[in-house]
């Protein structure tokens, strides 16, 4: 992995988080500094830029129109896609979409799907032939930690950005009509994710913490308090009893966050 | 959504294929299948029918890839293309990519990665019928096919999952249930060490039937252990019983 | 202090073997004061130390061992040789020629090459880097007749035997050369095809039936069984 992290530093995060504390003087369960912009990107049919910290992700909606899957005729499509550009950190490469960057999609994916953040049945045009396809694409711009809770956030904030077109069908045509609508969401899930270092999770690890941890598990979860994701990484592994712990970490701090943001 | 299907369990309890919520689908487990890999396994559960191979640890290829402190565990979950109902293409879908790294990152606790440095072991997982919990199924036989081949394990890893139908928690979901149910836990568990070294979930359920479900899990791993243990030692103990005629 | 065996049980990878005062020893490991086994074997203690003898385990290099060796590769100043372990071993020309050596002018191919088989010793080795060989003792170097089989290397000491008693009575009554490489590959070589079919059989015998007991008086008795039939098709 990353050798920016020197053995010494790393230690030094493990003596600290054992006495309770991290190098940034957050506590183990605080979340760092949110920022979110939206509608940056005016091609993009919604946006949102986020810093996590100095993590930062950037993620774009397009909606285009196209067929529906022939299990669902009534409902939209979504994608999410995930690019780790080089940009963002000298273990990224360029080249296809690595294993990094499809998990980081398909769990970013999984908490809004799960959730049915986006009401998907209203993104249907004419049953059977045309639909909605909404593609997300998270664009990570700046690695200090926790992509996912970032790129999450970012893409909760950037639906909530969208805007489509108005279409109806007249005369067996199909006609766009002026203006737009937002794009229908009904759910706001949060992902929150934890790291474990020896046996104390931490919520929300930075990049040097990633370091350390020996895995980290992540829960997406809606406003009923449901659980809709999850998904645990690394190498190393939780007790059970940990992984209840989590849940608990995970509900309190995924309505503290859905405060914060006003979702 | 439209939640419009046939009740996948019956007043009775009863699943559509005519297993009770907490039961497990027939298993069978053979080792040592394969004369080429350093171990191997192949595993039934339910339909799923999956061969698991592992070679090394071994120089690896390309030498870059080597860890100089410790070894490396490189992993291929991979479908064949008649595997499933509509023919997949033989190129590595996403899923198939994602899982992999959930495979390899679940087996890692079990293994001593700082004894062999700058070696590595690659395991294949090849899903010859899918219908449900192919990750599961795959990490049991792999588990397997590890130990198989020589190389020191803290225990043996063993998968289950568990889900929710209807309004039910239920376990081993075959795929039918993992389609039109609410709720998929898949969970991968070391028993000696009570450590959760896999865990994802995908649908909605409560915290509560969150717990219910890990727990469901782990109870149908135990059980599978039991399998596990028997597999791996019916393959050594036949020479054992032969020559004590 | 609880022992969770019997003697020669076989045991797979995590299973509980003791708890308390206990040495891990090989083939276990430690975690919070109990002993689990790490491969899958038969299970045995002194009392002091938690032993498994592993059924089936590949071979680490340790220095003085010998180990016989195929040569894969013939390099620049050396000979990359395989040695049926996750690591590679090299055996460099200055320990082969006796004179100084000179890239430009030698030829290593003539001295080994791709394929040939080689006894050596394992001069040096630590976890960073390839194990370097020896065969600048007398009884190493280049196997020029004989056949060769693999074991696995775990079974090489029942092969042995105690004292080297097993291993000196397959050579008494087969009249065979036998090189146990520690590496579980073994060269048998004998006057004639049928000695060294026999002594194959006998330690392929062994190695399948190494944890088993009355194994000594078995392969006794297959050796002398063999050698009177040789005697009986001799008279005839």
């Amino acid at each position: 992995m990353s050798s920016l992290v020197t053995r010494v530093r790393l230690k030094q995060i493990e003596q600290f988080i054992e006495k309770g504390k991290r190098l940034d003087e957050r506590g183990l369960h605080d979340y760092r500094e949110i920022k979110i912009e939206q509608g940056l990107i005016e091609k993009a049919e919604g946006s949102a830029r986020v810093l996590l910290g100095k993590t930062e992700v950037l993620v774009g909606v397009k909606v285009e129109t196209g067929e529906p899957f022939p299990d669902t005729p009534n409902e939209g499509v979504m994608t999410v896609n995930a690019e780790l550009v080089p940009i963002a950190s000298p273990t990224f490469e360029a080249g296809p979409p690595n294993e990094d960057s499809i998990e980081l999609a398909r769990v970013v994916d999984r908490g809004i799907r799960e959730s049915k953040a986006i009401d998907n049945e209203k993104l249907c045009i004419e049953p059977g032939k045309k639909v909605f396809v909404v593609f997300v694409d998270v664009y990570v711009l700046n690695h200090d930690g926790n992509l996912i809770d970032a790129s999450a956030i970012a893409a909760m904030a950037a639906l909530l950005n969208t805007k489509m077109p108005n279409y109806e069908i007249k005369d067996g045509e199909l006609k766009i009509k002026q203006g737009y609508c937002q794009l229908p969401v009904k759910s706001h899930p949060v992902t929150v994710t934890m790291g474990k270092i020896n046996n104390t999770l931490i919520v929300d690890p930075g990049l040097e913490e990633e370091e350390v941890m020996d895995s980290r598990i992540s829960m997406a979860i809606n406003e009923e308090g449901h659980i809709c994701a999850v998904q645990k990484g690394g190498s190393g592994y939780f007790t059970p009893q940990q992984i209840l712990e989590a849940s608990k970490i995970a509900q309190e701090k995924a309505v503290e966050i859905r405060k914060k943001l006003n979702w | 959504m439209s939640e419009k299907h046939e009740k996948l369990i019956d007043k009775k309890g009863i699943r559509l294929d005519g297993r009770k919520a907490d039961e497990l689908r027939p298993l069978k487990l053979q080792v040592g299948v394969l004369s080429h890999a350093d171990g191997s396994a192949y595993i039934e559960h339910g339909k799923n029918k999956i061969l698991a191979a592992a070679f090394g640890p071994r120089e690896m290829h390309p030498k870059h890839m080597s860890l100089p402190d410790r070894m490396v565990l490189r992993c291929r979950y991979h479908m064949a293309p008649f595997s499933v109902q509509e023919r997949k293409s033989p190129a590595p879908s996403r899923r198939e990519v994602e899982l992999s790294k959930v495979i390899k990152e679940c087996l890692e606790p079990a293994l001593f990665l700082e004894l062999y440095p700058r070696t590595g072991v690659d395991l294949f997982v090849e899903v010859l019928q899918a219908d449900g919990g192919t990750r599961c199924a795959s990490i049991t036989a792999a588990a397997l096919a590890i130990a198989d081949a020589g190389v020191p394990m803290r225990d043996l890893v063993v998968a289950c999952a568990a889900g929710k139908v209807d309004d039910t928690v239920v376990l081993d979901l075959y795929d039918a249930e993992d389609k039109l149910g609410a709720a998929d836990v898949p969970v991968a568990y070391m028993p000696s060490l009570n450590a959760v070294t896999l865990l994802q979930m995908d649908g909605k359920l409560t915290p509560e039937e969150f717990e219910k479900a890990m727990n469901m899990a782990i109870d149908g791993c135990k059980k599978i252990y039991e399998m596990q243990k028997e597999a791996l030692k019916t393959k050594y103990m036949v020479v054992k019983e032969e020559a004590e005629e | 202090m609880p022992i969770f065996f019997e003697k020669k049980q076989l045991v797979t990878p995590g299973e509980l073997l003791a708890e308390g005062d206990y040495l891990a020893g090989e083939n276990t490991y430690m975690e919070k004061n109990k002993i689990y086994a790490s491969r899958i074997g038969l299970v045995d203690t002194d009392n002091k130390k938690v032993n498994v003898v592993a059924l089936r385990a590949f071979y680490v290099p340790k220095m003085g061992d010998i180990i016989i060796g195929a040569v894969v590769e013939v390099g620049f100043n050396g000979w990359t040789v395989d040695i049926k372990s996750p690591y590679t071993a090299l055996l460099r020309a200055s320990d082969v020629l006796s004179r100084p050596f000179k890239p430009q002018n030698d030829e290593l191919s003539q001295v080994l090459n791709a394929g040939d088989l080689i006894v050596a010793k394992i001069a040096s080795y630590d976890r960073a880097h390839d194990p370097q060989l020896t065969v600048g003792e007398p009884g190493l170097g280049k196997i020029t007749r004989g056949q060769i089989l693999h074991v696995t290397p775990t079974k090489i000491p029942r092969i042995i035997g105690r004292k080297g008693s097993m291993i000196s009575m397959i050579k008494q009554e087969t009249g065979c050369q036998i090189i146990l490489g520690l590496n579980g590959v073994i060269l048998v070589t004998g006057k004639n095809l049928e000695d060294e079919e026999l002594a194959i059989t006998a330690i392929k015998k062994i190695e399948e039936e190494s944890h088993t007991s009355g194994l000594t008086d078995r392969i006794t008795q297959l050796l002398k069984e063999s050698k009177g039939k040789v005697e009986e098709n001799k008279n005839e």
